[in-house]
């Protein structure tokens, strides 16, 4: 029996919770943070010491080799060049030499397109940016149109407006090509290539027809058994012997069908990856609504597979840039290529010039590979339908 | 005989046409394709022919007899530019070998300790570990080789000019010279005592698994093993009288004398090699210490193994079944990479392939030859991995 009186008489009822009292003084602050995450135990305060020493020791030296001492403009080399290098800086002077890519920035990008015609390779990037920022922002609508657009009818535009030689349009053969420029159409191409072309060679691995599966296997392990350097090697020195005497082909062009021959071999094993994590339910599951095999494998396996191989496939799209590097092996100059052929110039030699553009090169290298992988992190996370955490 | 079985119960059946019968299709797809791979062979094999007859160049491997008359700027074995072509191939495949032996311990060693580096409660070696990764994964490997060849080591001084570093050891433009060991009279006797040493603290790791096994007592193997393969070379160096002296580099007017030399390209190559290939090995390292269950650690705090134990003994086996893969893959990649010699003249398989390739024209046996090489090495390593990897799998009833 509650007594009706008894609420009376209790002096006090909180009706609210009470405030979160801070922590004590001990487990907040700076000196807080320091104990735990740099000077926990005896161990863990030695290895920061020597981690701050060792910053001390190397981060200005770098800091003032990259900024302060820096020349940023001038003609030529001697801006870079000690008194006995016969230039005008002091004895001892080191410092990065950022005059020589303000100087070749251009040749960095275009390579020797010719001067009057590089509003064309202006246009590509401009219609290239243009088309791929509304692909990559989830929100903007009408993607199948964009990828279209973007896989079908811009490599065509793009073609007709580099290559040239139409409407009007001076021919610019692609030996003259260089520098970022092919770079970006060497990876363009590759991955537009490599992903359908994986995504089949896969399908080929797991195929249930002997012969199918045996060629692609055999295909699979050879090119991923040797190094690059030998496919490109092969494709420029032997495509031409495998071809009916008297035809030549482009020395881009063959350099194109090594990378993406290369690619796609990592990119089956990767998408094979994918196709082995789906579970047996789903294969049957398509099978029993009577889906053939070409339904089965485009609207219920590969969404899935995909999706769970799209860090692999990035992965395989960051080497594929990189690895787009080596046809300088073959004797053509991408951006890597360009600025190793230019520290030789003799009007910029200088002790400090190979390192500054190879800083400058892998510094351009490093802003797409990283926002490569960064993007592919947040689709990650954005396709995650999973209920695991 | 099964196939045509299965076809002819699929034509009785009413109103189904052979047409859609799915062995009858699988095997028209398999035909039109082998047909089609056997058109392409023919029509390659066709034109190679044709062209190869029309720029005179003899077909098949006995070219590798002939004169190289080119010289090899390092190598491992006895060459001369009178040398065959054959033996120049060959100095060429241990020069790989030996740049991708090397960068491999580099390369495992830096790795290991950034990626568990990457795990660390201390934020700021965290943070470089980090920072370390970052780099050298988004950058292509020909540039990390090209700053070390063209931005670090060929801006050092002239030889005269030598920077002196500890050990009497000296840095300059064409390489690294150190003192020489010289081994003098009985030091044969360190290497056998070196074997034993190695034999025995085998045999003793085995013998203490089995006591532990059963009685559970436990034996200090790794001391007793550390005291056995140092020791007794050790003893073996005092006994035969300490029969070990160094030649050492002398700094002349002009040039550095004596010693051991490493030159700019195997310095740059290795360096490039080990740095880059490490920030892969330690994202595959720090990766399977992660997939490692909590539970585990956990676990083996409730037996009361220590925290060091718990690790060497629950954790490390467990991570290593996923480590070891992915790592195996990685020093495939290491040793594939290491044809980038060419871009900077260390003279690897590729490189006097390359040589060769241009001075005979032979370009598909000396394709043939490379493919074949690294296949091979890609082959042993895997089956090796696997091998090591089917010994360390979770054995299951």
């Amino acid at each position: 029996m509650a007594n009706p009186d008894l609420s009376l008489n209790l002096s006090f009822v909180r009706t609210e919770m009470a405030g979160a009292t801070p922590p004590p003084r001990g487990e907040r602050g700076l000196a807080n943070w320091l104990r735990t995450n740099l000077f926990a135990t005896p161990v863990d305060a030695a290895l920061s010491i020597f981690a701050i020493l060792l910053l001390v020791w190397f981060l200005p030296p770098i800091i003032n080799w990259l900024f302060i001492n820096a020349v940023w403009t001038g003609p030529d080399r001697s801006v870079c060049s000690t008194t006995v290098q016969g230039g005008i800086q002091p004895e001892g002077w080191s410092g990065a030499c950022w005059a020589f890519v303000n100087a070749k920035f251009q040749q960095f990008l275009y390579g020797r397109y010719p001067f009057e015609e590089r509003w064309r390779v202006d246009l590509v990037a401009a219609l290239f940016v243009l088309l791929l920022i509304p692909l990559l922002i989830p929100k903007v609508p009408r993607k199948g149109l964009n990828a279209i657009v973007f896989f079908f009818i811009f490599p065509i535009v793009a073609f007709f407006l580099l290559v040239g030689g139409w409407f009007g349009l001076r021919y610019v053969e692609t030996p003259l090509w260089g520098g970022l420029l092919v770079t970006l159409v060497l990876s363009f191409v590759g991955i537009a290539v490599s992903l359908p072309l994986g995504i089949v060679l896969a399908l080929g691995r797991r195929s249930q027809l002997p012969v199918i599966k045996l060629l692609s296997v055999i295909f699979i392990e050879m090119v991923r058994g040797v190094p690059l350097v030998t496919v490109l090697f092969m494709a420029s020195v032997m495509l031409p012997l495998f071809l009916p005497p008297g035809v030549t082909f482009d020395k881009l062009l063959r350099a194109l069908i090594g990378v993406a021959l290369f690619a796609s071999a990592y990119m089956a094993e990767v998408v094979r990856g994918g196709l082995q994590a789906i579970p047996k339910g789903q294969y049957e599951g398509a099978d029993s609504l009577g889906l053939n095999y070409w339904q089965k494998t485009s609207l219920i396996v590969l969404p899935q597979a995909l999706k769970l191989v799209i860090p692999g496939i990035v992965n395989t799209f960051i080497g594929l840039f990189k690895d787009t590097s080596l046809v300088y092996i073959i004797g053509m100059f991408d951006l890597l290529g360009i600025v190793r052929q230019n520290f030789a110039d003799a009007n910029w030699s200088s002790p400090q010039t190979p390192a500054t553009g190879l800083i400058f090169a892998g510094f351009v290298f490093w802003i797409f590979c990283f926002s490569m992988s960064r993007y592919s992190i947040f689709m990650e996370r954005r396709l995650d339908t999973s209920h695991k955490k | 005989m099964a196939s045509q079985d299965i076809a002819e119960s699929g034509r009785e059946s009413p109103g189904v046409s052979f047409l859609y019968d799915p062995k009858i299709r699988g095997i028209f797809y398999q035909a039109v394709v082998f047909i089609a791979i056997i058109t392409l062979i023919y029509w390659i094999v066709g034109n190679t022919v044709a062209n190869l007859q029309r720029s005179n160049i003899a077909s098949g491997f006995g070219f590798l007899k002939g004169r190289a008359g080119f010289d090899v700027s390092q190598s491992l074995v006895q060459y001369t530019s009178d040398s065959t072509y054959g033996r120049a191939l060959y100095v060429g495949f241990l020069n790989t070998l030996y740049v991708a032996i090397i960068g491999i311990v580099t390369a495992s060693i830096l790795g290991f300790l950034i990626g568990i580096g990457r795990l660390s409660q201390n934020w700021l070696i965290r943070k470089i570990c980090l920072v370390y990764v970052e780099v050298f994964r988004n950058i292509p490997p020909l540039l990390v080789i090209f700053f070390w060849y063209f931005g670090v080591l060929s801006v050092l001084p002239q030889a005269r000019e030598s920077l002196s570093l500890p050990f009497s050891s000296y840095l300059n433009n064409r390489g690294f010279s150190f003192p020489a060991p010289v081994w003098g009279h009985n030091a044969g006797l360190i290497g056998i005592a070196l074997i034993v040493g190695l034999v025995l603290s085998f045999l003793v790791a085995r013998w203490a698994r089995k006591r532990q096994m059963a009685t559970g007592q436990i034996f200090p193997v790794y001391r007793t093993a550390a005291a056995l393969i140092l020791g007794l070379p050790l003893l073996a160096f005092v006994v035969t009288g300490f029969p070990l002296s160094f030649d050492l580099p002398k700094l002349g007017t002009f040039n550095l004398s004596g010693g051991a030399q490493v030159k700019p390209e195997f310095l740059a190559l290795y360096l490039a090699l080990s740095f880059y290939t490490a920030a892969f090995i330690a994202e595959t390292v720090r990766a399977g210490i992660l997939g490692v269950n909590k539970g585990q650690t956990e676990a083996s705090y409730a037996l009361g193994l220590r925290p060091g134990q718990a690790t060497r003994l629950v954790v490390i086996p467990q991570a290593l079944r996923i480590i070891i893969p992915p790592l195996s893959s990685q020093y495939l990649n290491l040793t594939k990479n290491s044809s980038l010699a060419i871009a900077i003249g260390y003279p690897d398989l590729v490189a006097v392939g390359g040589t060769i390739l241009n001075q005979t024209g032979q370009s598909i046996e000396v394709v043939g030859i490379w493919m074949v090489v690294y296949l091979g090495i890609s082959l042993i390593t895997s089956g090796l991995m696997n091998w090591f990897n089917a010994k360390m799998a979770l054995v299951e009833r």
